[in-house]
């Protein structure tokens, strides 16, 4: 029952988020704020967390390919794959679930807790739209970008990886990573990362817009805007992977 | 001016405040006064239509917010001020930034006319110098100033205040208090104070309604609650044996029994 009436809230905030702005300049304001604080605020975690995974599975790949039969620059092609369908949509989007949807959560809950919202209310602006749409407007601009990074950047730390180690050379990483490419996989990846970006900003966003209490709900609302966005995120990958695959 | 009419609000079968009138008079201080638990932040949510009450109507010079539309609500409380408890600043704008907040949303203004209008405000509530410091930066009297210069920016009809004195010392509240008194008559507005401060009572209580278990137990003036014979009234303002005495003294003084050259002379020996 709880969830019905929590699944309901949901539509409901959603719903009310789509009314015409009071003030167009200052809606366009708030975006390009929170393109900067998800975009330009998490780009330092995701490099770090790309480079990282991009090297980590060219080694673990390069480990489990010990057959003389299979070319080395199958290495590089199963990585670019593997980085593509896999770890750069859904890692990092459960990374960004982290970041950014505690973010979200606790930022609204603050602002609900100290009668911020309520004030706002008051001025006779609609909350839901300009507090909400902004964010999830700014997840669904800023994440898939993060996310195409992460491919590179994936990919680039996959061949510092194999270069330094000795186990590819960089030209038969580059042939490995042209062979066999299929754009529809990249199709696939940004089809998830806009699934994960709705997720990502509008669970939080609820979490946190709903907050009743103190200081103690705020930190609940985002624990669960986390836990709830990143099963949902795994949730999705499944079914799109069931689904487009 | 605004008139409330029957008002019932009730949460999970609980009823918080049942069928309360009033009016709340155009250039007074219209107090709401009460125990913690009463229906004070209840009653003045219900007015500004952050919760909506279960039955009873709301009417604002002739508007029923009741049967308002949402746009119509929204035009309304363009010309609605508030000062919140916590002052509910934005903590990620400067103090200038909360001021310019509803100019920048709901006028056109220029840059300058809007700056200009902040500081005029900023000075009204007597702050200087503080135009590019945060929220949290700055004391908890000064929060509650920003908060009426960010209530009276848009030149707003009606200003409520929810507990302005909370948190205060008492020489900070006697300044605020005065600065609601003054906004109020200047801008001939109507003013709902939502407070348990009994200084407020005393100093600005142009109406005050008290709110006895969500009901409305009393309603006069600062001058007549002195001789208020009501006893859960005078239970709750003169709760404290200081203030019983000073009652008594207004009592004995009002009925000749002592006059005020007693009252000097009983000071001097102090």
């Amino acid at each position: 029952m709880k969830f019905f009436h929590e699944f309901g809230l949901y539509l409901l905030t959603l719903k009310g988020m789509f009314t015409k702005p009071e003030n167009g300049k200052m809606y366009w304001k708030e975006f390009m704020h929170q393109c900067s604080e998800i975009g330009i605020g998490s780009l330092g975690i995701v490099a770090i967390i790309s480079i990282f995974m991009g090297a980590v599975s060219t080694l673990q790949t390069a480990y489990q390919l010990v057959s003389p039969l299979i070319p080395l620059s199958t290495i590089a092609q199963i990585v670019r794959d593997t980085v593509i369908l896999e770890f750069s949509p859904t890692l990092v989007c459960i990374v960004l679930a982290g970041v950014v949807g505690s973010k979200i959560a606790s930022e609204l809950g603050n602002m609900r807790v100290t009668e911020q919202i309520d004030a706002l209310e008051i001025m006779g602006i609609n909350t839901k739209s300009y507090l909400i749409f902004p964010k999830l407007l700014a997840s669904f601009c800023v994440i898939p970008m993060l996310v195409v990074i992460s491919m590179v950047l994936g990919m680039v730390g996959g061949r510092l990886a194999a270069t330094f180690t000795g186990i590819l050379s960089p030209a038969t990483f580059d042939k490995g990573l042209h062979q066999y490419f299929k754009p529809y996989n990249v199709f696939f990846a940004m089809a998830k990362s806009y699934t994960f970006a709705f997720i990502i900003s509008s669970i939080p966003a609820f979490y946190g817009y709903n907050v009743q209490g103190g200081s103690l709900e705020i930190g609940r609302a985002s624990t669960k805007a986390v836990v709830v966005s990143c099963i949902l995120v795994l949730f999705a990958d499944y079914l799109l992977s069931a689904i487009l695959l | 001016m605004i008139e409330i009419s029957h008002i019932k609000k009730g949460f999970g079968g609980k009823t918080v405040i049942n069928d309360v009138s009033t009016v709340f008079k155009t250039g007074k201080c219209n107090l709401i006064i009460g125990t913690s638990g009463s229906g004070k932040t209840v009653m003045m949510k219900c007015l500004v239509g952050l919760f909506e009450p279960d039955s009873g109507e709301i009417i604002y010079d002739g508007k029923n917010f009741s049967e308002m539309n949402e746009d119509g609500r929204k035009e309304l409380r363009q010309s609605i001020g508030m000062l919140f408890q916590g002052s509910a600043l934005f903590d990620s704008m400067t103090v200038e930034q909360n001021v310019m907040f509803p100019l920048d949303m709901f006028t056109k203004n220029t840059p300058a006319e809007k700056l200009k209008r902040v500081n005029e405000v900023l000075d009204r509530v007597n702050l200087q110098g503080v135009n590019k410091k945060f929220p949290g930066e700055i004391s908890g009297g000064m929060k509650k100033r920003v908060g009426i210069a960010r209530a009276i920016v848009l030149n707003p009809r009606y200003l409520f205040c929810d507990e302005p004195n909370s948190g205060l010392d008492p020489q900070t509240s006697l300044l605020i208090d005065k600065l609601i008194k003054e906004i109020t008559i200047e801008y001939n507005i109507t003013t709902v104070v939502n407070t348990h401060d009994m200084n407020s009572v005393m100093e600005i209580g142009d109406h005050i309604m008290y709110m006895y278990q969500g009901v409305k137990e009393w309603e006069g003036s600062n001058k007549e609650i002195i001789f208020s014979k009501n006893k859960l009234l005078n239970d709750f303002i003169f709760a404290s044996e200081f203030l019983q005495d000073a009652k008594n003294m207004r009592m004995l003084e009002a009925e000749g029994k002592i006059d005020s050259q007693d009252l000097d002379d009983l000071a001097k020996k102090g």
